[in-house]
C-alpha cells in the first residue's frame, strides 16, 4: 500500500488495518506526517505539530483500544498539554496549555493520538477561517476560496487526508459549515453532550465540541469516545452515552422527516437547492417520510445569535488581559494602558468588533431591549423546534445556502458573513444536534464545489442523526469523491 | 453619536479595555450600526410572559463536594505568565 492511499482512509479503515497488524501505528503517524509535508504548504490547515510526541505514543499504542493509534488533529482551541493553543489569536502568543481538555483525556484513555492543531477564525469568530491572525487555509476543492470557519483548519485537513479525523468546535455552525464546504461530515452534538472543559470559551451557552470525519461511522465512533458527563463542566448532561453505530442501517421506513417551509429562502444558490431536493427524493426512496413543517421564528435566529454570542464573548474574552497568559503590551504606563494596549495590539479586528457589540448590548440601559428581548426570542425559536420534533424526527435542511466563496469575498461586510450561518444557528439556540453531509456538487469556475445537508435532530438524538445520515451516504457516492489535491503524490 | 443607533463605539471600547485608532473606530461603527439595524427586526415579536431560557436544557442545581483536590501548582499556573516574580504576576503598579 503506498501512503497516498493510506492516509485516504477513514478512521474505521485504519482501525481494521492496524487490528489485522497490517501496518504498525508509528507507520501511521509517519505516512501523515509526509502526506501533511506534501501538502500544507498548498492548503494550510495546521498551525503546529507534535510529530515527536505522536511518535513517541504510537509507540506505546494498544490498537485494540476503541481509537487505538488513531492520529485525531484538534481545532487550535482546545487545550492540549505542551501544546500552543493559539485560539489563531495574537493574544495567546507563546501561550503552552498546562493541562488537556477532557475531551483530550478522553480520546488518549480511548487510545487516539491527539498531534496536531488546526487552524480556525480567531476564538472560533467566523465563519470563513479567514479571521485567523495566524494564516489563511485554503478550500482543498478550490485553493482560490475558503473552507468556511470557524473550524476551517479541521475540515480542510480531513478533505485532503491531512487528518483521519478531526475535532472542531460549533457555536453557530462551526463544525458543520466548513465540514459542508470542504465536502466531509462534520456532528455538532447536542449541547452538554460533550464536556466543554479545556476548550476555550466563545459564547457558553451555544459552544459544544465535536468530530469533522470522513464518514458517518467515524463520527459515530468519535462520538462514542468524546460523549458523556464531566464533573468538571456543570453543563454536561449526565445521561448514559449509547453506542452511536448501533442503530446503522440502510432502511429507513418508520423515520419522519420534516421539511422546514421557511429555509425556502431567497438566497440559496439554485444548484444547492437542486441538490437538497435530490437529497430528500432519496432519502424518501430509503423509506423515510417527508413531512412540512413549520419554524416560523428561525428567521430571527441570526439576530439572536449575534446578541447572545457577542454578549457572552465580551464577558468570556475579558480573561484576556496580559496579566496571567499570552501576550503582554511593552512599556505600560499604568494597568489600564496595560488592558487596553494589549487587548488592541493582541486582538483582531473581528474579535474587536465582538467585544464592542456584547459589551453595548449588556450594557445598563440597553440590556432590556437587547439581551432580554434576545433570550425570550431563542425561546420562542426552541418552542418552534420542539413542536416539530412531535411530528417528525428530524428536520433537513441546507448546511449553508451557498458553496465554498472565494477569499476575501466576504471580509469586508461582517453582516453579509454572518448570514452565511442561517441554517446552522438555530440548532445552537435550540440546544439540539446537527449534522453536515456531503450531498452533491456545483461547479464554479472550472471547480466541483462540494455541497453540504444538514440533519438536526431532538436534544439527546444523535444515534437517529447518525442512522439517518449513515443510510443516505451508503446510498450515494459523494462521500468517496476527493478533492484534486488527493491526488498530489506525497513528498511533491 | 452614531447616525441610527445609540452605539458609540469610541465609548463602549473604553469600557471593553480595547483601545482602538479613530479609523478603526470609524469603521466598526459603520460595521456595527449595520448590525444593530439587522438585529432591529427582534423588535416586529411579541414577547410578553415569554420566559427566558437561560439554557437550552433543562439542567438544575448542579453541585459538586466543596472538598480540596490537586489542580496546578504555582509554578504550573505562573508558567504562562508574562512577568513574573517571587511566586506572584507582576503589573504595574495599580495603588498609588
Amino acid at each position: 500500500m503506498i501512503d497516498n492511499d493510506l492516509t485516504a482512509a477513514s478512521i474505521a479503515d485504519l482501525q481494521s488495518l492496524l487490528r489485522g497488524r497490517e501496518i504498525a501505528p508509528r507507520e501511521v503517524i509517519s505516512a501523515l506526517r509526509e502526506r501533511i509535508e506534501g501538502v500544507d504548504g498548498a492548503i494550510g490547515a495546521y498551525l503546529s505539530f507534535d510529530f515527536e510526541g505522536a511518535i513517541k505514543a504510537a509507540e506505546h499504542a494498544n490498537v485494540d483500544l476503541p481509537l487505538g493509534g488513531i492520529p485525531i488533529a484538534i481545532k487550535d482551541i482546545i487545550n492540549v498539554t505542551g501544546q500552543p493553543c493559539t485560539c489563531a489569536s495574537k493574544i495567546l502568543n507563546g501561550y503552552r496549555a498546562p493541562y488537556d481538555a477532557t475531551v483530550i483525556q478522553k480520546l488518549r484513555a480511548a487510545g487516539a493520538i491527539p498531534f496536531g492543531k488546526t487552524n480556525l477564525d480567531e476564538f472560533a469568530m467566523g465563519s470563513s477561517t479567514e479571521n485567523s491572525a495566524l494564516k489563511s487555509t485554503h478550500n482543498p476543492w478550490d485553493l482560490s476560496r475558503v473552507p468556511g470557519g470557524s473550524s476551517g483548519g479541521s475540515a480542510a485537513a480531513v478533505a485532503s487526508d491531512e487528518a483521519f479525523g478531526a475535532l472542531g468546535s460549533d457555536t453557530g455552525g462551526s463544525i458543520r459549515q466548513p465540514a459542508a464546504l470542504c465536502g466531509v461530515v462534520g456532528l455538532k452534538p447536542t449541547y452538554g453532550r460533550v464536556s466543554r472543559f479545556g476548550l476555550v470559551a466563545f459564547a457558553s451557552s451555544l459552544d459544544q465540541i465535536g468530530p469533522v470525519t470522513k464518514t458517518v461511522r467515524d463520527a459515530a465512533l468519535i462520538l462514542n469516545v468524546i460523549a458523556g458527563h464531566d464533573p468538571q463542566d456543570s453543563t454536561s448532561l449526565t445521561e448514559p452515552v449509547p453506542d452511536y453505530v448501533a442503530r446503522f442501517g440502510n432502511d429507513l421506513h418508520g423515520v419522519r422527516l420534516g421539511v422546514p417551509k421557511e429555509y425556502t429562502i431567497k438566497g440559496i444558490d439554485p444548484h444547492v437547492r437542486t441538490a437538497i431536493n435530490a437529497a430528500v427524493k432519496q432519502l424518501n426512496s430509503l423509506g423515510a417520510d417527508i413531512v412540512e413543517v413549520s419554524l416560523p421564528n428561525t428567521q430571527y435566529a441570526v439576530a439572536v445569535y449575534y446578541i447572545i454570542a457577542t454578549a457572552e464573548a465580551s464577558a468570556n474574552l475579558a480573561r484576556f488581559d496580559g496579566v496571567r497568559y499570552g501576550y503582554r503590551a511593552e512599556n505600560p504606563k499604568d494597568v489600564l494602558d496595560l488592558y487596553g494596549r494589549t487587548r488592541e495590539e493582541g486582538f483582531g479586528p473581528e474579535v474587536k468588533r465582538r467585544i464592542i457589540l456584547g459589551t453595548y448590548v449588556l450594557s445598563a440601559g440597553y440590556y432590556d431591549a437587547y439581551y432580554l428581548r434576545a433570550q425570550k426570542v431563542r425561546e420562542l425559536i426552541r418552542r418552534d423546534f420542539a413542536s416539530a420534533f412531535q411530528k417528525v424526527d428530524a428536520l433537513i435542511s441546507p448546511t449553508s445556502p451557498v458553496a465554498a466563496f472565494k477569499l476575501g469575498e466576504r471580509v469586508a461586510d461582517p453582516l453579509q458573513m454572518y448570514l452565511a450561518d442561517i441554517f446552522t444557528i438555530a440548532a445552537n439556540l435550540t440546544g439540539i444536534c446537527g449534522i453536515s453531509i456531503p450531498c452533491g456538487f456545483t461547479e464554479l469556475d472550472g471547480h466541483q464545489l462540494p455541497i453540504g445537508l444538514q440533519l438536526l435532530g431532538r436534544p439527546l438524538d444523535e444515534g437517529r442523526i447518525l442512522q439517518i445520515a449513515h443510510a443516505y451516504e451508503q446510498s450515494t457516492d459523494w462521500h468517496k469523491a476527493r478533492p484534486p489535491i488527493a491526488s498530489i503524490a506525497p513528498g511533491t | 453619536m452614531a447616525g441610527n443607533s445609540d452605539l458609540d463605539v469610541a465609548y463602549v471600547a473604553r469600557l471593553a479595555r480595547i483601545n482602538l485608532t479613530e479609523e478603526e473606530a470609524k469603521t466598526f461603527q459603520k460595521q456595527l450600526n449595520d448590525v444593530l439595524k439587522y438585529v432591529e427586526k427582534l423588535r416586529q415579536l411579541d414577547v410578553t410572559g415569554i420566559d427566558v431560557a437561560a439554557h437550552p436544557l433543562p439542567v438544575f442545581n448542579v453541585f459538586r463536594e466543596d472538598a480540596p483536590r490537586d489542580w496546578f501548582t504555582a509554578e504550573q499556573a505562573l508558567s504562562n505568565a508574562p512577568r513574573q516574580a517571587n511566586g506572584l504576576f507582576v503589573v504595574p503598579k495599580v495603588v498609588e
